[in-house]
């Protein structure tokens, strides 16, 4: 590598080799964020920053195709607060969700599983997602029904406030009372009506809710000259 | 040297000593447990069996109430090994994913790598265009999985109820079947062998000999387990009539997998739901009618001969091919190769992409660092582990990572229906109906 004052004489010839002219310090920050000055992605490799949307949930027309709007039909037919309790219907993906008022979701599953064109014997999952900044209901708690009778799964889906509660459905699910304190214990709903919601996972005198997005990820400290490992979402900005 | 002595209600007692402040810790809250049973009317006493306890199946912690030798209350308590993988998921790209849901449950690894790519594939709208080897491999593995869980199975429970032997045939013949995993995948387990559009590398001539003899070695070995256990008095006392849950009470508490097999209801996934083209091979769902750990026993071994059958038709229908998905936006664009260190890049590969084609480093740096990017939603994903149904719903918010990924693991499920089995029953059926529950604690607690 040649001495760059030999070429074009811009800087004194008596300038040492290996003195700290333009050494990394003395760069003036750049405007540029990011490392190829990308921005507004979704990548978390550290070029773009961590950058969260909302997915997009649009209601589905009928006919839904499938076996789902059997299950819409029959779950009309034997509910009388149906048009009350439900919000939206989405089908994506060969999947039907059927969005939930959250005070109505033990009523809904009593039916869905006892009625006998419905059938949903089987609680197989119940867990939440956060949608931060959505919307004031942005705890989503996710229940998956199962139908051995007809082979069928359906999402059932009930938003809550970060705050908020709805009713447990362990009088109809004995299963959802591990999930139920699992959904507490990472978000923070309130099932009433649960026996014995507790934490599950997370040591019991344990503060906050880990799953929420806003939950702080605390980064590690490292035992040399005072240095620490950011939490994930602050790594690597580059300059 | 003074020495003062302080103790307040709920507090350690403390005094200060020249070395500084020194606690005396004792049993807690235990006296008040302890205090209030008086021991001339009552014979009650509470016994913490867990987390760490050699037939506990991992960090399980089982808070039992006896009254003699008969149990009154048994209460699970679970997340000794939480490892937050959910949370862990959200923060690096699709593909990254898989090494962590690999090591959630590590009986079953394989399963939870490809119950994770489902959810992926389904997400991205790619199902259809995974290749017919890829599929076949994927069957193959998840079943010799499925036997590999079965034979830690019976090793363990084996153990647990005296017939020591057996733990050591049953790990044993599982070495085999991690050997040839070994061979492909470069690990014994959590292999992270397969990706999202395909596999991390294709099955090597080596390993199909591998697979071939142990098709053969297997059988016998079968049959040496059942002349041992299936005839033996003490194995029939220790599991006929132990432990009996029926179809309504799993049901009910959400059980799935061998338990619900064994008390007569023939619900399997492979089945009824097929994925990986399932309803393409011929096998049978063992099914048994006594409800107790006897019949689970039963149902697991006669699994471990169904599973058999089916890797030996993957095996015939294994047709040279491509592994990964045609569309090169999702396919991983590194070429792995298995060296004497273990699996690294092929160094062809790198040799090319470094010294003739810009566009493909360029392509392969995007796709490595950044990831592809998923369309928005949500899907659900359930697949048939060796315990039962292993769900995933993975919500995509469009970006190069997931937005949120959850399992419903089995074991976590499962492990509920320990207090309906136990209750009742003596503390020698406890351990009985834990083992027949066949839980992973890092599945359970992720």
């Amino acid at each position: 590598m040649s001495n760059p004052s030999e070429s074009d004489g811009g800087v004194p010839a008596t300038q040492p080799v290996g003195a700290d002219f333009d050494a990394p310090a003395q760069v003036p920050p750049s405007p540029m964020k990011g490392m190829f000055g990308i921005n507004g992605t979704g990548d978390v490799s550290g070029f773009g920053g961590l950058v969260r949307r909302r997915p997009a949930a649009a209601d589905s027309p009928r006919p839904f195709g499938g076996y789902f709007d059997e299950v819409y039909d029959a779950l009309e037919e034997a509910y009388p607060g149906f048009a009350d309790a439900i919000e939206r219907v989405v089908v994506d993906r060969g999947e039907l969700t059927l969005h939930i008022v959250p005070a109505r979701i033990a009523e809904v599953c009593q039916i869905m599983r006892d009625d006998e064109s419905l059938r949903f014997e089987l609680c197989s999952s119940v867990s939440g997602v956060d949608y931060l900044n959505s919307d004031s209901r942005r705890l989503h708690v996710v229940y998956q029904l199962t139908s051995m009778t007809y082979r069928r799964w359906v999402r059932l889906e009930a938003a809550v406030p970060a705050d908020g509660s709805l009713p447990s459905v362990t009088s109809v699910y004995p299963t959802a009372d591990w999930q139920e304190r699992e959904t507490y214990d990472m978000f923070g709903v309130i099932f009433t009506g649960h026996p014995n919601l507790t934490r599950i996972l997370m040591p019991d005198d344990w503060e906050g809710y880990p799953q929420r997005k806003d939950y702080p990820l605390g980064g590690v400290p490292v035992e040399y000259k005072g240095a620490e490992i950011p939490p994930p979402d602050q790594r690597r900005v580059y300059q | 040297m003074t020495s003062q002595t302080t103790s307040e209600a709920g507090y350690a007692a403390e005094r200060e000593t020249t070395e500084g402040r020194v606690f005396t810790v004792t049993g807690g809250d235990w006296d008040t447990i302890t205090g209030s049973i008086d021991p001339l009317s009552n014979e009650k006493i509470v016994v913490n069996m867990g987390p760490q306890h050699p037939s506990t199946h991992g960090v399980l912690r089982l808070v039992l109430e006896l009254e003699g030798e008969t149990v009154t209350q048994v209460r699970p308590v679970v997340g000794y090994l939480h490892t937050g993988i959910e949370k862990n998921l959200e923060y690096r790209n699709w593909t990254q994913g898989v090494t962590f849901v690999t090591r959630m449950d590590y009986l079953s690894n394989m399963h939870n790598e490809v119950g994770y790519c489902l959810a992926v594939e389904k997400l991205l709208g790619v199902t259809d265009q995974i290749t017919e080897r890829t599929n076949t491999i994927r069957v193959m593995f998840m079943e010799l999985q499925r036997i590999a869980s079965h034979l830690v199975w019976l090793g363990t429970t084996g153990l647990e109820l005296g017939a020591i032997s057996m733990m050591l045939y049953g790990f044993r013949e599982r070495e085999y079947i991690l050997d040839i995993f070994e061979e492909t995948s470069g690990l014994r387990m959590n292999n992270g062998y397969i990706r999202p559009g395909g596999l991390s590398q294709d099955l090597p001539d080596t390993a199909v000999k591998k697979i071939r003899d142990f098709l053969k070695y297997m059988p016998k070995k079968l049959k040496e387990y059942e002349n041992m256990l299936s005839g033996q008095v003490i194995w029939h006392e220790r599991t006929q009539g132990v432990a009996v849950l029926d179809v309504t009470g799993c049901l009910a508490l959400g059980i799935t997998g061998p338990i619900l097999r064994a008390a007569g209801l023939a619900w399997d996934l492979r089945k009824t739901m097929p994925y990986c083209g399932y309803e393409t091979y011929e096998f049978d769902v063992p099914t048994a009618q006594t409800a107790d750990v006897w019949g689970r026993y039963q149902v697991r071994v006669a699994e471990i001969r169904e599973s058999l059958k089916i890797v030996e038709q993957a095996l015939d229908r294994l047709r040279p091919g491509p592994i990964w998905i045609e569309d090169k936006k999702i396919a991983w664009p590194a070429q792995l190769a298995l060296g004497v260190d273990g699996l690294g890049n092929s160094l062809e590969h790198v040799a090319k992409i470094m010294g003739q084609s810009m566009e493909s480093l360029i392509h392969h740096f995007k796709l490595v660092t950044e990831g592809f990017r998923v369309p928005p939603g949500q899907v659900y994903v359930g697949i048939e582990q060796p315990r039962g149904e292993l769900g995933v719903h993975a919500v995509s918010d469009g970006g190069t990572h997931p937005y949120r990924v959850h399992y419903r693991d089995p074991s976590f499920v499962n492990l509920q229906a320990l207090p309906a089995m136990a209750e009742g029953a003596l503390l020698a059926d406890v351990i009985a109906g834990g083992a027949s529950i066949d839980p992973v604690m890092g599945g359970c607690d992720r």
